[in-house]
């Protein structure tokens, strides 16, 4: 059996298999041969580096070597120089951008710093359902030092220093949000955990309640030592159950420490957390909502002021953080808030956990220093688009973000770019969309879901979204008209503008970043009723091309309405009228003689 | 279950914790002792990570091969689940992905025993905040 003593590791990502990473493991295989050094190194192909843009990318273990932009033909180079002799090839080493110097090793490389994991710190790294390895990562700690060592005015400072804001998608400063709290006088107050993540496509707060429950405990504890809450609630949906379950078990498991209870760490602080469960309405995650879905009232909002800071769960100050900001609190005590503040943009600081999805390959879940611009995230760390096709948007902020496209590529991401930009940073979820994609499409999906979402207290947002639902129904029907485009946005801004919370205030973002960037796309579904992407049924048209055509009547006999008709060996033909686009007769044809338009 | 009373309680348990996961990553104790992680949150359960931890215990037991096969959280490559990560003493810890049975049994048998590498490698791409 071969004893190898070095690897040879050749990305296989997408990027890097579409510039021949393929050919060059091959020939990195052969040149082994032939020097016969098959039993001391091994050629592999892996998955993506995420540093796409210098693909294709070999690394060398056990030395870290990385080398970039390499061609097929240099796999003899590679060999001869670096396996036989020894030797660096220094002209593909990654040169440093400042100073332009070639980096050997792979851990001094800059891109390992496009991700930092802070909030996402334990995440996939400790066992969740065992308290003792967070204890062993520092766990507790941060509770230990505000406890010991600090007075709750000094650990809000230290917080509002850090710069950190809210990540649920407000962006309000936490240690500001904090402070409010700390100084409302009543006889009982409250910590929140908002874990109702409603978000088509976001599931950040779930992944670090079910990787790392108790760094959100210890931060509850930290923020009820600040204000002066003795009890915690977490507000979690119901179709969450693992976890739920990690979460009790931390809750569980802390309590028997005595980090939950009565005096904790000897001092006279106590803290308690319960469970509270939401049954997963959108609307639940705006604080007001949630608060009186927790007092078993129904989830709708009310008018702000007065914040839940001042008046909140059962009329008692409340402060209301969400999972993952909560996540980041341990790391700024025990890091210090200048450590946390090193990190991202003027204004926005630390790092933001995105859930990337769409028409991307390199689908999951990272966490990025603000300020890194959604190129890097996409085509670097993301692996570019599926299948090679053209970015055309991505979607930011859910249903209440808007699309931004190519031009917005280079935009530093932190709160206040995403909301000049014409979208939200919202809690981070990420959709990528392509050319296949079709805008208006898009904004009626998310128009549909906030509209299955409006609790329906306020007007504008019950019946305003319905009826701007019905207009882009009516446009990707082909019924629309000029005018619609103008009555979309004059509505779209009413809605805006006199909705009572965030769900109303927001919903028809989606709709107007479609107007603004993709005019051309709605114009050709009201003036020619085409879709440039071919997406909308009712304005696509199937034909069979009668040269192609053999007649072997598999289309026939699988239309599902009967719309094709045709004799044996002779060509067939679709009748439009009864056509409902169901598209089986373009999949079920051997001969590709069924065009779509 | 003793409660932990002050800070130098928390110092004291956390040393003992920390020295013992070193004791287990850098097998001083014991050679042999090879550790996997299994990314278990929902959607890693939901792709059969919980056959695969299974699959692996009872693997590494009939091949006699002393390993602490535990569960951990969303290790954040959502494309590639299962994903396991796999660290054998003395050398740097790999994450595997798409992880099936017929894949975990292959890493086994050539990462685990023979030091040699299976494709589908992930390489990690961030930085930890501990260094």
């Amino acid at each position: 059996m071969a004893d190898y003593k070095m690897h040879l590791l050749v990305c296989g990502g997408t990027g890097c298999n579409a510039s021949d990473s393929e050919q060059i493991r091959d020939n990195l295989l052969t040149e082994v041969e032939k020097h016969d050094l098959n039993d001391e190194v091994q050629v592999v192909m892996t998955g993506c580096f995420g540093f796409c843009e210098k693909g294709p990318i070999v690394k060398i273990l056990p030395d870290n070597t990385f080398y970039v932009q390499v061609k097929p033909e240099d796999a003899s180079t590679i060999v001869e120089e670096h396996l036989i002799k020894g030797r660096k090839v220094e002209r593909l080493l990654y040169k440093d951008p400042e100073n332009n110097e070639p980096i050997s090793d792979s851990k001094h490389m800059e891109f390992y710093k496009k991700q930092v994991r802070i909030a996402l710190r334990n995440c996939g790294f400790i066992n969740p359902e065992n308290i003792d390895e967070y204890i062993a990562r520092d766990g507790y700690a941060a509770l230990a030092k505000c406890l010991g060592e600090r007075t709750p005015q000094q650990v809000i400072d230290e917080i509002k220093l850090s710069g950190q804001r809210g990540r649920g998608g407000g962006g309000f400063p936490t240690g500001l949000k904090w402070e409010i709290t700390s100084k409302s006088v009543a006889d009982q107050k409250y910590v929140v955990c908002n874990a109702d993540e409603g978000d088509p496509g976001a599931f950040m707060d779930r992944s670090i309640l079910e990787g790392d429950p108790h760094s959100v405990i210890e931060a509850m504890a930290i923020c009820g030592y600040c204000t002066g809450s003795t009890k915690g609630l977490v507000y979690i949906r119901a179709e969450y159950p693992l976890a739920i379950q990690r979460l009790k078990t931390a809750i569980k498991q802390a309590r028997e420490y005595g980090l939950l209870g009565d005096e904790i760490f000897g001092t006279p602080f106590s803290f308690d957390i319960t469970l509270r469960y939401g049954a997963g309405a959108f609307v639940c995650g705006e604080e007001t909502a949630l608060i009186h879905s927790m007092e078993g009232l129904r989830g709708e909002p009310t008018f702000k002021p007065p914040f839940p800071s001042e008046s909140g769960y059962l009329g008692k100050p409340t402060t209301v953080n969400n999972v993952e900001t909560l996540a980041s609190i341990p790391v700024i005590i025990n890091k210090g808030a200048a450590f946390f503040n090193s990190i991202g943009t003027a204004k926005s600081k630390g790092t933001k956990v995105f859930a990337l999805a769409g028409k991307i390959n390199n689908v999951g879940l990272i966490e990025v220093p603000m300020g890194t611009t959604l190129r890097e995230v996409i085509f670097d760390i993301g692996g570019g688009i599926k299948g090679g096709k053209k970015f055309k948007a991505v979607q930011t902020g859910g249903p209440s973000g808007g699309c931004l496209t190519n031009s917005f590529l280079d935009t530093p991401i932190d709160y206040d770019n995403l909301i000049s930009a014409g979208s939200m940073m919202g809690s981070g979820g990420m959709i990528v969309m392509d050319e296949d994609d079709c805008m208006v499409s898009i904004a009626k999906f998310y128009l549909e879901f906030t509209l299955d979402e409006s609790c329906g207290k306020c007007t504008p947002c019950r019946i305003g979204n319905k009826r701007l639902f019905e207009i882009l129904d009516k446009i990707t029907k082909g019924l629309g008209t000029e005018e619609d485009l103008s009555r979309l946005r004059s509505l779209c801004k009413v809605i805006k503008d006199t909705s009572l919370c965030g769900l109303g205030q927001t919903s028809p973002n989606p709709i107007l970043s479609t107007l603004d960037n993709f005019y051309d796309e709605y114009l050709a579904h009201v003036k020619e009723h085409k879709c440039p992407a071919g997406q909308c049924k009712s304005l696509v048209k199937y034909t069979i091309n009668h040269d192609k055509c053999t007649g072997c009547t598999l289309c026939f006999r699988n239309c599902p309405v009967g719309a094709i008709a045709g004799e044996k060996r002779a060509p067939h033909t679709i009748d439009n009228s009864i056509c409902i686009k169901c598209g089986v007769c373009y999949d079920k044809c051997k001969f590709d003689a069924i065009s779509v338009s | 279950m003793n409660k932990i009373k002050s800070l130098d309680d928390l110092r004291q348990l956390r040393e003992g914790m920390q020295a013992k996961i070193k004791l287990r990553e850098s097998g001083n104790n014991s050679e042999n002792i090879v550790r996997i992680k299994v990314a278990m949150s929902t959607c890693g359960i939901a792709s059969g990570a919980k056959e695969i931890m299974n699959f692996l215990m009872d693997e590494l037991e009939q091949k006699a091969i002393e390993a602490v096969v535990s569960q951990t959280g969303c290790m954040g490559y959502c494309y590639a689940e299962p994903t396991i990560e796999v660290t054998v003493p003395g050398r740097e810890p790999i994450v595997f992905g798409d992880v099936d049975k017929f894949r975990a049994a292959e890493i086994i048998e050539k990462y685990i025993i023979h030091n040699e590498l299976v494709d589908g490698i992930l390489p990690v791409n961030y930085r930890s905040i501990d260094n």
